[in-house]
């Protein structure tokens, strides 16, 4: 093309990037379409329920379970654990917890207690509790897990301080707990936490490490006034249950002989009887030959014997001296 | 392209500007927040309660949350004397709301200057309240509460009547708590605030005077431990002399028992032997007789000596053959 006329050297304008609108338009759309993506769903854990807010407001409850919502913020959703049994520790803290309200924070403050008869004890509890009104939960009250630490130490100050030293270490413990557990509720409905306060446990409950001492004592009078009590008891049942044995060992001898002597005099009786119903018959033979008998026997066995004349008067003379029993003396 | 990529920039602009104004007339006030629209820092029209998606005139008007719940409060622990001069710690925690908005923000603005409102009121109201009160009426509750007693401590008095009684109060802390609230709210009503409720959490012995409740507490176990040793003792005093009672009863009921068998077995015997012995007067003869011989047997042993006279019964016939054996004397 040689008449061609000569290239119109045209005005440069100076160099800018070209905008490639082209490419930007591309990746928004594709950052939009992600997303919407990321936030159009969420999911609710078995144990939970979801609370959905749309524009701030509410919206509803949803179960458990995958769900849809409106994205980029319109739709907020917030997950509470309502089927978790939650607990508060007071005075203590276990660790490896995951619910922030759940340990003491500040242990020794919060087990000190005043007891009504103005004594010190230490004090630490447990609080199980749920959350059965999400919508109050999460709308009603700023903090409410720190609402409830304050109220239940509230409660249970109060519960201590109607009570003697005694009942809180020893006697009225479960007498406690269900004070304590009705008093939280009804502050827990009051203060419109959304939550239901389950049970109340008592755990460690002491004097003061300066008196626990002279608490142990007081058990261990208690079990020396057992132990004397228990020795005496022994001493007791050692010697009277012997005694009464003795007693009847006694009473039933004097029985024996009772029907000793009774059948003794009475075959005594029967003998002598026997024998008279034959006497009467002939007195003076048998009265003789009994007499005679019994000199037969008698004298056979006697020592010596001396026959002397009815007129010789003086009998000394006769007598051996050495048989003198003047002498023996 | 070149006049096409300036328009595309403002129009770009323009957009964003017009986005900008856009949003900027709708705002979403939150379920837990209550809403005042300033313009050019002056409130408009009423606090907006109602939560969800609301429009305003872009720039000119502000949006300021107020919060809408139940606010906590919690005081510093402060030291008070008690109306019988007990120090003590007394830690107090209350719940508020912010009612009028409108009040709130015109007087308050924020809440952090509420915050140290309600730290003056309280703390004030507190204060007042424990110093004029004895320690056992911030202490107790229910006037009416008797204690449960330990069996145990039952029988145990003391010099003060301390141990398992509680100290009588006439009002208690819930009305003292009452009242602090009741004194407070007023005040606190003028700043739009809303007191729901004051509590003492926690009121504890000042350090300087627990070693003082320390010995106290000591001196009080000790006279239960003396008592449950005493007792002890006692009761086993009691025993030991119950023992000895009961020996000496059983005893000596036994010995009366076993005489009287005995006396009446004697007296049985005697009355049938004397019975036998005086059914008639042979009968008794017989018996002396019988007796008479029996004893010569018993008495009449191997070292008796025996002096006899031929004058005897037994031996007349020595001295003469002829002589008639004499019969027995009938026995008396």
């Amino acid at each position: 093309m040689p008449n061609q006329p000569p290239a119109i050297q045209t005005f440069q304008m100076p160099q800018m990037p070209r905008i490639p609108v082209r490419l930007i338009a591309t990746v928004v759309v594709i950052a939009l379409l992600i997303g919407l993506a990321w936030t159009s769903y969420y999911t609710v854990q078995a144990e939970s329920e979801g609370v959905v807010l749309r524009f701030g407001r509410f919206l509803k409850t949803v179960e458990p379970g995958l769900h849809f919502k409106l994205p980029f913020g319109v739709d907020q959703v917030t997950v509470l654990p309502t089927r978790r049994q939650l607990k508060l520790e007071f005075g203590f803290f276990t660790p490896g917890y995951t619910n922030i309200d759940q340990p003491a924070r500040e242990d020794a403050e919060e087990k000190s207690m005043v007891t009504g008869d103005l004594n010190a004890a230490l004090v630490e509890w447990v609080v199980q509790y749920r959350i059965d009104d999400p919508k109050q939960y999460l709308f009603d009250v700023r903090n409410p897990g720190q609402t409830l630490r304050d109220l239940s130490e509230a409660a249970m100050r109060e519960v201590i301080g109607d009570r003697t030293v005694d009942e809180v270490i020893t006697i009225g413990r479960q007498d406690i707990e269900v004070a304590a557990l009705a008093q939280m509720q009804e502050l827990a409905k009051r203060y419109m936490l959304g939550i239901r306060v389950d049970q109340v446990q008592l755990k460690n409950v002491n004097p003061p490490a300066e008196v626990q001492a002279s608490f142990n004592e007081v058990n261990k009078a208690q079990q020396d006034r057992e132990n004397a009590i228990n020795i005496a008891n022994g001493d007791y049942n050692q010697a009277v249950p012997r005694a009464r044995g003795e007693a009847d060992q006694a009473i039933r001898g004097a029985e024996g002989y009772r029907f000793k002597r009774v059948n003794e005099a009475e075959g005594d009786v029967a003998s002598f009887n026997a024998m008279l119903g034959q006497y009467v018959k002939a007195p003076e033979i048998t009265r003789t030959r009994l007499y005679l008998e019994t000199m037969g026997d008698v004298l056979s066995g006697a020592g010596e014997k001396i026959i002397i004349d009815d007129t010789m008067r003086n009998l000394l003379p006769i007598l051996p001296l050495t048989k003198n029993p003047l002498e023996k003396r | 392209m070149t006049k096409r990529g300036c328009f595309t920039l403002l129009l770009l602009a323009l957009a964003i500007v017009a986005l900008r104004i856009l949003f900027g007339c709708f705002f979403a006030v939150y379920q837990t927040e209550q809403v005042i629209i300033t313009q050019f820092g002056k409130p408009v029209g009423e606090p907006i309660t109602d939560p969800g998606l609301h429009f305003k005139l872009p720039i000119i008007q502000e949006v300021n949350r107020i919060d809408k719940r139940f606010l906590e409060w919690g005081g510093q622990p402060v030291a008070i004397p008690t109306r019988d001069k007990t120090y003590i710690h007394v830690d107090t925690f209350a719940r508020w709301r912010i009612s009028d908005a409108k009040t709130f923000f015109v007087r308050l603005r924020d809440e952090r200057s509420a915050q140290s409102r309600l730290e003056d009121i309280l703390g004030s109201e507190t204060r007042n309240a424990v110093a004029k009160n004895d320690l056992i009426e911030i202490i107790r509750t229910d006037k009416d509460r008797k204690p449960l007693r330990d069996e145990n401590l039952k029988n145990v008095q003391t010099g003060l009547g301390t141990i398992g009684v509680l100290p009588p109060i006439q009002y208690g802390r819930q009305k003292i708590e009452d009242e602090i609230k009741a004194k407070a709210a007023g005040k606190l009503a003028e700043f739009g605030i809303d007191l729901l409720d004051v509590r003492l959490k926690r009121v504890n012995y000042n350090p300087d005077v627990l070693d003082r409740i320390y010995q106290r507490m000591i001196s009080e176990r000790r006279q239960i431990a003396s008592r449950f040793r005493s007792e002890g003792e006692g009761e086993a005093a009691r025993i030991a002399g119950r023992k000895e009672r009961d020996l000496n009863e059983i005893q000596s009921t036994a010995y009366r028992q076993v005489q009287q068998i005995r006396g009446e077995a004697d007296g049985k015997a005697t009355e049938i032997y004397a019975q036998a012995y005086t059914q008639n007067a042979q009968a008794a003869e017989f018996y002396n007789f019988l007796k008479s011989m029996e004893t010569y047997r018993k008495v009449l042993t191997r070292d008796t000596t025996l002096v006899f006279s031929t004058d005897s019964d037994l031996f007349g016939l020595l001295k003469r053959a002829n002589a008639k054996p004499q019969t027995l004397p009938p026995a008396r």
